[in-house]
């Protein structure tokens, strides 16, 4: 097990990190401060997931959210997908084994956390999404103007824009609780320790003990889930099957920002950029060497005669 | 549970079976997790459907609902025949070697001495050989053929891997894995978790279910040792509690029993409790019944309780027959009820065939709710179209709702799996006009009285009598009962040598303190020492764990004694020394029983006494063989549930529990299978408690609405669509709901025939924040357990229909 | 669309200079409409383009506001384009001349109007502007709606939003280039803005460019289009 995080003091604790400690600020040229805050993450361990919701209330409950009552569509994930209320989302697999076997993968889904936030390159909004030094994403509501680019940087699915105000949403990590010393409140919800919280260091490391506990039961392919497509991230999944991640609702192969992100962000803007000043640096400079294109007397004329010669006058 | 949840995390191997602890209970779960985690222990589920346990096992394997005795005695067929069984344990600790009368006899599935007229048996043949000495007989080298050993061995043999396959139809390789498993548990070293609650319970052979594990875990040798037992998972947070205060109408507290009309002296009901040890130098500590049973009754009279009076045993009421919830509706529906009370209770939703229920309640004059929320019940007679289709305006019964405050307004003790009373605080005062219930049951108690008293009635003497001594009687505090549950000294308390022990109105450590004469009183005899001299340790919160085996000793209260595992003597061999040194749990230290926990056992008791483990039974062994103390039989016996889709493969005459309760005219509710031809079973969902949280909207959000767990195999052959609708009718109704067509429910090949099962979860119906949903027990029979009264829910007939859903208005 | 006021053989207005009507004033009003928005879309896009043009998002009330107004700017410029294009799309059909007109490009840049074949209406170049922009403005206008996830995000998926994105950037780089020229032009060309303020330009001006215009105005063949 891992050791439980003690309950906070009932005395006012300073955050332990904020605006001082930005890595990334989206639309912005930021010096992140010299030193880095140790790394945190939240590590889930799907095997030992019971898929039970505590963590997808406990997320409602932090967050003050209000999710609206669905219908049941014949499977267990309720609502059916994230939403801008709904930060974190069970998801079921059934999957029969190469044994025969039924397997029923259950994954919580949310923000990963990249080290390389497509969310965040992808943002227009100056300081409407932040990375902290420690390695949480953030968005912060009121830089955020709405345009979804965030949705189409992502390279797992996960922000959602609200249709009330039009606001981009996703998991926070729960970065009040972290910055006062707690896990995010899924982790301190989970009844089985299926979430755990800690540095990143402390996680990579626990992990391995989980995945020596798989292997021992068969599981020749558990592994941990930290995607070098995105410099890692700071949510992980131990699997069972780290061979084929897919398995696990969809759960990205090799994530990584797409490639039309990172053209429209990189190339395109910066080619755009100078294709734009070379024509009017062109017609500038054309002007300059040749002058006006002026109308000269004998046009006049010309036009005179003509006007004059087609018709009475 | 004979263990605790803590315990748990001690076990090599957790079997789930009867249970879905995942699902059920996450947070006991959690221990699970932990031996896995910490111990590498293995996790197995057998259960009808690939249940959210079942997705983090090592091992699952299938099951017919309602054959778990086939499969059971399977393993311990399997135990037995491979003598894959815990020699040492089985011969000292169980009574395999005692003798059973020559006249008993068990033939075409039926004991001797059965009766069919009355559908139950005379049990005397049951018992065992008496000796000339006065005690049983018994062999200890377990060669006689009537020793229960080989009457086992005979018993069980039919229950071989195929025949196990046919009638339970688990695959015979996973049958087998479970067996192997299992064994692996049976020599001390390693232990072995049952883990069981509804899914055993609630069949007509609830409690044989239970049983037959029990006796499994005994051949292992896995009772009384840690990370072992047989552990019974609650529901509610206080179930544990409200069984050990005996609100069952066949039970006082403490586990005494209640009158019958064939005992109208003290004298004659304890006359059949004098529990004589069957052996040497036993316990039996039932012989203390007495004492109990008087302290009970002076709580109960207080000063007017006399040995005169035979301490106002006569005011006590005196039953005709068990008045489980099915017997209170059957009468109610016979018109025979005036009104009903219901404390928190939803009798609409929670008892079998809701249509009868639904009827029931019609006839009443009144019908009384003390609840937090408005229940279903006191709706019944609101026409919700599909969901509850009642004729308003016919239906006469007024209805009063006395709000209650939830429990995190009231303070007050819950009592757990574990057995651990523990105290909880008010986190805020009761909302708007409600109030707590003992402040509601003390107004109406007082102002019932007050009418005896002003305008007289009949037979007012019992409520006249009782003893209603509380510092504010309209307010008695929750610790104030606490200490009357556990009992005081009504005067200076004396050893034999006449020193004092205990002065007059001291509170008493230990049920021990207690005696017959009526000079100390307490309700409830297994829970004296949680309010004592020291004060009340159900608020103790003291989580040290010198051993390191999940003991916390000094958490809460554990009933006996504070003890956290019962029978611990157990978990040392006749020489009292551990089987396991790295379980050593209670020893002999050469002077005295100690280990981590309370011995269950008398702790200058010396090994060579003889005396056994099982300190309840005038054996002091456990019972392989139950002697006359199930309805049923001595030994478990596979009977179908009495809707079934298959005759009995193995006795094919009889149908059902032969000593269960049918009500008159009951037989033909029954639906059969060529109508209904596929099994249904009910359960919980993890997102919603009971019919509670169908009322909050975090709850709905995460479970919308009704569905139907049905095999892909089964939505084909009908051509039900995922997501689409889909009607369940029984012999006694029907409901809509949602298809959940599944790969986590296969059809199984039962007795040659392909046999498909639909899942039913049961936290839906008409009133709350989900969609509207029948009560599921619109489909379900009104019979259950012969010994318990535990209603048939997990298993019965159906027909599924593919629908175009509720008729839009 | 309403008939042009300058009716051939009565467009040419003796004087001195002579003066030639060239716009109607709805002409003139669609096309001034249709650059304002062009050239709000353009500030807006290239606010939420590149981070050193986020400053550009104030003159339209913040970032949020630039973020509702733009694709609404879009919706607009479609529309009054559109009436451009109805204008205008008969005499922007390609001729061979053009092709010649095009080939000597050289000339075109060096003011050697004497060397080209005379002009109609439009010219290559003004025409080649007429169908890049007509293009772009579709293209931006289709791939606008597909990342216009306010209400069109649960048509497309995220990888088209994404292609969409890219496309929509990329065109627009292209249609501010495209208008670059276009206005770049107009200026170089002396006598050219005046078409498009006042509706009217010099015989001189006719003359130079668009002889073949000028001589059809004179001789009252239609010449200007609608």
């Amino acid at each position: 097990m891992f050791p439980v995080i003690p309950n906070p003091t009932t005395e006012p604790v300073q955050p332990s990190f904020g605006e001082a400690d930005l890595l990334r600020r989206s639309a912005s040229n930021i010096t992140p401060p010299a030193t880095r805050q140790t790394e945190v993450a939240k590590l889930i361990d799907v095997s030992k997931c019971i898929g039970c919701k505590a963590c997808q209330t406990a997320c409602l409950e932090w967050n003050d959210l209000t999710e609206e009552i669905g219908d049941n569509v014949g499977i267990y994930e309720n609502p059916l997908d994230l939403t801008p209320d709904t930060w974190t989302l069970m998801r079921y697999t059934e999957y029969e084994n190469e044994q025969g076997n039924l397997e029923w993968l259950i994954r919580k889904d949310g923000c990963m956390h990249c080290e390389d936030p497509g969310c965040l390159k992808a943002c227009p909004a100056p300081g409407a999404i932040v990375q902290y030094t420690n390695g949480i994403v953030d968005f912060v509501k009121d830089n955020c103007i709405g345009c979804g680019y965030c949705v189409k940087g992502c390279p797992f699915n996960i922000p959602r824009i609200s249709k009330v105000d039009n606001k981009a949403y996703k998991c926070t990590l729960c970065v009040d609780r972290v910055a006062v010393g707690q896990g995010p409140a899924c982790q301190k919800a989970c009844p089985t320790q299926a979430i755990v919280f800690g540095t990143k260091a402390e996680m990579t490391e626990y992990a391995q003990t989980r995945i020596e506990d798989l292997k021992s039961r068969g599981y020749a392919n558990a592994g941990l889930y930290d995607p070098p497509g995105v410099d890692g991230t700071h949510v992980m999944y131990v699997l069972q099957h780290n061979d084929r991640p897919s398995l696990y609702a969809g759960l990205a192969d090799n994530p990584r920002i797409s490639p039309l992100v990172e053209t429209w962000k990189g190339l395109s803007r910066y080619t755009g950029l100078t294709a734009i000043g070379a024509f009017a640096a062109i017609g500038f400079l054309h002007h300059l060497v040749s002058g006006p294109n002026e109308v000269s007397a004998e046009d006049e004329e010309a036009a005179q005669k003509l006007a004059g010669g087609g018709r009475d006058t | 549970m004979t263990n605790s949840w803590t315990d748990i995390g001690n076990t090599d191997l957790v079997w789930i079976m009867g249970g879905n602890a995942a699902e059920a209970h996450p947070c006991g779960f959690k221990w699970v997790t932990e031996a896995k985690a910490n111990r590498g222990a293995r996790l197995m589920v057998v259960d009808p459907r690939f249940t959210r346990s079942a997705a983090v096992a090592d091992h699952y394997a299938p099951i017919r609902a309602g054959s778990d005795i086939a499969f059971l005695s399977g393993v311990v067929n399997y135990l037995l025949s491979n003598d894959a069984i815990h020699h040492e344990y089985v011969r000292n600790y169980t009574n395999a070697a005692y003798i059973v009368r020559e006249d008993f006899d068990f033939n075409e599935g039926l004991f001797s001495g059965y009766n069919e007229e009355t559908r139950g048996y005379n049990r005397e043949s049951w018992e065992y050989e008496m000796g000339d000495d006065g005690f049983a007989r018994r062999d200890m080298s377990l060669r006689h053929p009537r020793c229960v050993f080989n009457l086992m061995k005979a018993h069980f043999a039919p229950y071989t891997p195929e025949m196990v396959q046919r009638v339970s139809g688990t695959p015979e390789d996973k049958f087998l894995k479970v067996c192997e498993w299992v064994a692996s548990s049976a020599n001390g070293e390693k232990a072995m978790t049952i883990m069981y609650a509804l899914g055993w319970t609630q069949h007509s052979h609830g409690a044989q279910n239970i049983r037959t594990a029990a006796m499994i875990q005994l051949l292992c040798g896995n009772i009384g040792v840690p990370g072992g037992g047989v552990n019974a998972l609650r529901g509610h947070s206080n179930v544990q509690g409200i069984t050990d205060i005996g609100t069952l109408t066949g039970s006082l507290p403490g586990y005494l029993a209640m009158p019958t009309d064939a005992e109208p002296t003290l004298e004659s009901h304890l006359a059949s409790r004098h529990f004589t040890p069957l052996q040497e130098n036993q316990t039996s500590y039932w012989q203390n019944y007495r004492k109990f049973y008087v302290s009970f009754l002076k709580s109960l009279y207080g000063d007017r309780a006399t040995p005169e009076n035979e301490f106002g045993y006569n005011w006590m009421p005196k039953l005709d027959t068990t008045y489980d919830a099915l017997k209170m509706f059957d009468v109610m529906h016979k018109g025979q009820t005036t009104g009903l009370i219901c404390q928190g209770f939803n009798p609409m939703m929670s008892i079998a065939h809701a249509n009868k229920s639904i009827a029931a309640l019609s006839k009443l004059k009144f019908l009384v709710s003390l609840d937090p929320i408005e229940t279903d019940t006191v709706r019944f007679w609101e026409n919700h179209g599909e969901y509850n289709d009642v004729d308003t305006a016919s239906i006469q019964t007024e209805v009063f709702m006395l709000p209650v405050a939830t429990f995190v307004e009231d303070e007050g003790s819950f009592t757990n799996s574990s057995r651990v009373v523990q105290w909880k605080w008010a986190a805020m005062a009761p909302s708007y006009d409600s109030r707590t219930d003992i402040d509601i049951l003390a107004d109406l108690f007082l102002r019932i009285r007050a009418l005896y008293e002003d305008e007289g009635g009949t037979a007012p003497e019992p409520l006249m009598a009782v003893d209603w001594n509380y510092a504010d009687p309209l307010a008695p505090t929750p610790e104030e009962l606490l200490m009357e549950l556990n009992g005081k000294a009504l005067v200076d308390l004396r050893d034999a040598e006449g020193n004092i022990t205990r002065r007059r109105g001291e509170q008493l450590a230990s049920f021990g303190e207690m005696r017959d004469d009526g000079s100390t009183d307490g309700v409830q005899w297994i829970y004296t020492g949680v309010y004592g001299p020291g004060g009340n340790f159900a608020q103790r919160r003291e989580n040290d764990d010198p051993s390191g085996l999940g003991v916390y000793g000094n958490w809460g209260f554990s009933w006996p004694a504070n003890r956290r595992i019962l029978y611990n003597r157990a978990s040392a061999d006749p020489s009292g020394k551990p089987w396991s040194e790295e379980k050593a749990y209670v020893y002999w230290d050469g002077s005295r029983w100690t280990g981590a926990d309370v011995p269950d056992f008398v702790a200058t008791s010396a090994p060579e006494n003889g005396t056994g483990p099982f300190i309840m039974n005038p054996e002091g062994v456990s019972r392989l063989w139950a002697r006359r103390m199930m309805a049923e039989g001595p030994f478990p016996v596979h009977y179908e549930p009495f809707e079934s889709p298959v005759p009995n493969p193995i006795f094919p005459n009889v149908r059902g529990n032969p000593a269960a309760r049918v009500f008159d005219g009951d037989f033909e509710v029954f639906g059969d299978a060529a109508e209904f031809p596929i099994v249904a079973t009910t359960y919980r969902l993890v997102e919603h408690f009971h019919y509670w949280t169908k009322n909050v909207h975090m709850n709905a959000v995460i479970q919308p609405q009704f569905f139907v767990e049905m095999s892909e195999q089964l939505a084909a052959e009908k051509g039900i669509e995922p997501g689409g609708w889909v009607r369940v009718s029984s012999h006694r109704g029907s409901v809509l709901g949602k298809a959940m067509v599944t790969k986590r429910i296969k059809p199984l090949q039962i007795d040659g025939r392909t046999v498909h099962s639909v899942g039913l979860p049961l936290n839906f119906g008409p009133i709350g924040l989900t969609r509207k949903a029948s009560p599921i027990n619109v489909l379900t029979p009104p019979v259950a357990d012969a010994n318990a009264q535990t209603p048939e829910f997990k298993a019965f007939l159906v027909d599924v229909e593919p629908s175009d859903g509720p008729a839009t208005a | 669309m309403s008939a042009e006021p300058n009716i051939p053989g009565k467009a040419v207005h003796p004087g001195n200079p002579v003066t030639v009507d060239r716009y109607s004033t709805a002409a003139r009003i669609n096309h001034w409409i249709t650059a304002l928005t062009l050239i709000l879309l353009a500030l807006s896009g290239m606010a939420l383009f590149h981070p050193s043009l986020y400053f550009l998002t104030a003159l339209f009330g913040g970032g949020e506001l630039t973020r509702v107004i733009h694709p609404w700017l879009g919706v607009v410029l479609l529309i009054s384009f559109s009436g451009l294009f109805l204008r205008f799309w008969r005499l922007n059909l390609w001729k061979r001349t053009d092709s010649v007109w095009l080939s000597r490009l050289r000339d075109v840049l060096t003011a050697h109007d004497e060397n080209l074949p005379e002009v109609g209406k439009y010219n290559a170049g003004q025409k080649l502007v007429f169908w890049l922009m007509t293009v772009l403005i579709l293209v931006l206008f289709g791939s606008g709606l597909v990342i216009w996830q306010e209400y069109f995000r649960q048509y497309v998926t995220i990888e088209q939003m994404r292609i969409g994105v890219l496309v929509h950037s990329m065109a627009a780089v292209a249609i501010i280039c495209v208008w670059i020229v276009h206005a770049y032009a107009a200026i170089w060309v002396r006598g050219t803005i005046s078409g498009m303020t006042r509706g009217r330009v010099t015989g001189g001006w006719a003359w130079r460019h668009h002889r073949k215009w000028l001589r059809d105005m004179v001789s009252g063949k239609s010449g200007n289009g609608k």
